[in-house]
């Protein structure tokens, strides 16, 4: 060991950097899908499972009966079978309070616990009260889980992006997620900006440059000038609440108006996923045949491009407009642009990339995976924060932050677009004889009314010695961290009467609802993955019995008297399996019953084909092959 | 590029006496110096600045105060560098902006401009300038009109700050209060205008 190691400043090496044991990895964080990357000397790359699968859906699942949820691919086919036990898309939720939850109406397939009850938030799936901040946190473990098995090393820091245009309540809130992880956040990083850190580095670009990013619940659009080494961004907008997922669901209406009749709330989520298939295939086919089977009647129907793009067309316009907006911003006009580039699964859909390419006059970059994109950039960004590097974020304040004046009237101290850190001082006075104290409402939007904007704190500045109207000095103060995190302080001059607040008692959690959800988690960290991997054995387990009842009560007929109890005695070992702890055994009874079946399946298999041919011509046939 | 912190103090982590913001010592990062925004960004003091050497002077300094550079330090120099950034960020926003930056030099000169706002206007040639202008903004309808009409505001602007330039460079303080007061009502009539040519759209 050398004593005497002499660091440049800035560049002195995190003191577990030398560390061969730990690691800082970059997350995706995404409404549908979530990532997670490690760079090493500057080349990122994505961590993938043992099949090399690189993506872990968003999707969280809680079994009856089961104290750790499911995350990803698994929950993924939980989905179909136990919807009201499955939580997708949380993203939506992170930071918002029980009063906007209105507003996303019956967009949400999840019950909502208690709304109206104020504050934060949380999900009743089937009697368990969750909050979105701990099923992010479930997410993020899953991926920390997977960094660790990969890398053979501690990981507990990262860099985690969000949409740029987060406000700081959902700022606040995935932060928590992360501490909940056990993950310290090195930085918030917003997606655009980590996309344009992978492409800026990979392709050496300087210049302007627009990143349009529509994600499954998010659309950003953010203006950035690369130069030498720095990324700065210029000016940022979009939709926090506009993705791929209000695409499927207006694929999913059209449909469901087809048919004509009701759909119950269970059979909401599977007919979203159908739907969302649809939105796939048309990505690369002119026409695809959707099949709806719910209600009792199984449908099928056609849907073609023309039609899907028809549908969605509102939606998109509304990402150009926000386009237009962010380059007024900036006074720049789209030809003085270098390039645009495309960030998030939702950009594959064709009418986006024509749209895109129209307003910006130019075919937009998507060759780095548009899934991938935003991990890798983060991933650069956890190694230049633990490693050093020459690059150099600079970004800003998606969304003016300011404080409720008289007569409901919002007077802005900080507006959007402002380069952060940031530090900025207003100076307000009493406006009663005698009056004591003062009610300080931080709001955040560009709106002029306080009511129009999104509320982020209130608290009181008291003990203001009593003066005539007027003669007080309050000044308040505004600060805004490298993460993008407020901070409010105000204070009388006279006396020196001080309060300050930490923008997060209306939707963060609070500290000890934080401290009593980190004790809990210490108390399960009784071998972690073990126990996820026996959870995933069952659900798997689960899934085939559900499968076989639905199968038997179908083509029962198909079995002889000898194989049907064959079967049942199989499905009674996967039972007595599933009761005990032990993984090995679900998983060995499970193989055991599927192979019982499998002539079964193999019969059903062949009577299906049978009676899907009978009837139609060779030419049909065709086509609909093709289509299929 | 050299930030100096005001008089010979000693380093906040070794003791020892520092001349930088950054100990020569130990190489701990010291808290920011009160200094003018200017002196931040090692520019001189003047009006006519070229925008290019602001931004790389920016640049410069970002890369290195940024917290970015001091993720792995103590709590300490963590917040030292959040105050440096937080500085330079102001330094530079106000400096890229001619009005921020000629009102911020008669800051500095004592005499801080009047009516900040632009809505109160005292000097009787300009209130017949700003009537004129108000006159055809509010008689300019088709667009192409009110392009024209933007084109000369912007030409406007282009001379005012030159002359600003001079006034600043001449220390002619009284003819710099009255062009920077155009210059404030002009910048207000453009954000005007540009609201009038895109309805609809909220205007910074």
């Amino acid at each position: 060991m050398t004593l005497l190691d002499i660091y440049e400043p800035g560049e002195t090496p995190l003191p577990h950097a030398g560390d061969s044991d730990r690691a800082a990895v970059g997350i995706d964080l995404g409404t549908t899908n979530s990532l997670v990357a490690i760079s090493t000397d500057g080349r990122p790359e994505i961590l993938r499972d043992a099949l090399g699968d690189g993506i872990v859906p968003s999707v969280v699942a809680y079994l009856d009966g089961e104290d750790e949820p499911v995350v990803g691919r698994v929950a993924t086919r939980i989905l179909e079978a136990e919807p009201d036990r499955v939580v997708a898309s949380v993203k939506r939720l992170m930071g918002r309070g029980t009063g906007d939850v209105a507003s996303l109406g019956g967009q949400l397939a999840q019950k909502i616990h208690k709304p109206g009850a104020g504050g934060m938030v949380k999900l009743d799936v089937c009697g368990r009260i969750v909050s979105p901040v701990e099923v992010s946190a479930e997410i993020l473990r899953t991926l920390k889980q997977r960094a660790e098995w990969v890398l053979g090393k501690t990981v507990d820091q990262a860099v985690i992006t969000v949409p740029a245009y987060f406000d700081d309540a959902a700022r606040t809130a995935t932060r928590d997620a992360a501490r909940l992880a056990g993950l310290e956040v090195l930085r918030l990083v917003n997606e655009p900006t980590a996309a344009a850190l992978a492409y800026g580095l990979d392709r050496a670009a300087e210049g302007l440059y627009a990143v349009y990013d529509l994600g499954g619940g998010t659309f950003d659009i953010s203006l950035l000038k690369l130069e030498k080494g720095v990324f700065q961004v210029l000016a940022t907008g979009g939709d926090a609440a506009l993705g791929g997922d209000d695409f499927d669901r207006l694929l999913a209406q059209a449909l469901i108006d087809e048919r004509g009749d009701a759909i119950a709330a269970s059979d909401v989520k599977p007919v979203l996923a159908v739907a969302r298939r649809a939105k796939e295939a048309l990505t690369d086919t002119e026409a695809t045949t959707v099949d709806l089977d719910f209600g009792g009647k199984a449908t099928r129907h056609e849907m073609t491009r023309a039609r899907f793009d028809a549908l969605i067309a509102p939606l998109v316009a509304r990402t150009i407009e926000a386009c237009r907006a962010v380059l007024t911003d900036a006074a720049v006009e789209a030809p003085a642009l270098a390039g645009v580039v495309l960030v998030g699964g939702s950009t594959r859909v064709p009418l986006v990339r024509a749209e895109v390419a129209g307003l910006f006059g130019r075919e937009p970059l998507a060759d780095i995976d548009p899934d991938e994109v935003v991990a890798l950039g983060a991933a650069l960004q956890a190694e230049a924060l633990t490693r050093g590097s020459d690059t150099l974020l600079l970004d800003v304040v998606p969304l003016s932050l300011g404080l409720e004046t008289m007569g409901g009237l919002v007077e802005k101290v900080i507006p959007r677009n402002t380069p952060i850190p940031v530090s900025r001082a207003q100076d307000f006075t009493t406006y009663q004889d005698g009056q004591t104290a003062m009610a300080i409402h931080v709001v955040q939007g560009e709106r002029e009314m306080v009511e129009q904007n999104r509320s982020l704190a209130r608290f009181v500045l008291a003990g203001i010695p009593a003066m005539v109207a007027g003669a007080a000095r309050i000044r308040v103060t505004f600060t805004v961290d490298a993460d993008g995190l407020l901070t409010v302080t105000a204070k009388e001059a006279l006396t020196g009467t001080e309060a300050h607040v930490e923008v997060k008692p209306s939707y963060g959690l609070s500290d000890e609802e934080m401290a009593a959800m980190l004790q809990a988690s210490f108390e399960n960290a009784r071998a972690d993955v073990t126990v996820r991997l026996l959870a995933e054995a069952r659900v798997d387990g689960r899934r085939l019995m559900l499968a076989l009842d639905s199968a038997l009560a179908v083509d029962g007929d198909l079995l002889s008297e000898d194989e049907r109890i064959a079967l049942e005695n199989a499905k009674l070992g996967l039972e007595e399996a599933m009761a005990t702890d032990d993984r090995e055994a679900v998983v060995a009874a499970t193989e055991a019953l599927e192979a019982v079946g499998r002539p079964f399946a193999e019969r059903r298999m062949d009577r299906n084909i049978r009676s899907a041919l009978s009837g139609v011509e060779v030419s049909r046939l065709e086509t609909r092959l093709q289509a299929g | 590029m050299s930030v100096s912190v005001t008089p010979p103090v000693s380093c906040t982590s070794c003791g020892g006496q520092i001349q930088d913001a950054i100990c020569g010592g130990c190489k701990s990062l010291q808290p920011p110096g009160v200094i003018d925004h200017f002196a931040r960004l090692g520019l001189s003091r003047t009006f006519a600045i070229d925008l290019a050497a602001l931004e790389r002077a920016y640049f410069q300094a970002q890369r290195r105060f940024h917290p970015d550079r001091f993720a792995g330090r103590g709590a300490k120099e963590k917040t030292f560098s959040l105050q440096h950034a937080t500085l330079i960020n102001e330094a530079y926003e106000t400096l890229r902006d001619p009005l921020a930056r000629a009102r911020y030099l008669l800051d500095l000169e004592g005499r801080p401009l009047p009516g900040g706002d632009g809505r109160t206007i005292a000097d009787p040639a300009l209130l017949m300038e700003a009537m004129e202008w108000r006159e055809a903004l509010e008689e300019a309808a088709e667009p192409a009109e009110l392009r024209a009409l933007a084109a000369r505001v912007q030409a406007d602007t282009a001379a005012l700050e030159a002359r600003l330039g001079d006034a600043f460079a001449a220390h002619d303080l009284g003819r710099a209060t009255n062009e920077a007061l155009r210059l404030s009502y002009l910048t207000k009539l453009g954000a005007e205008l540009r609201r009038k040519l895109l309805p609809g759209q909220a205007v910074p």
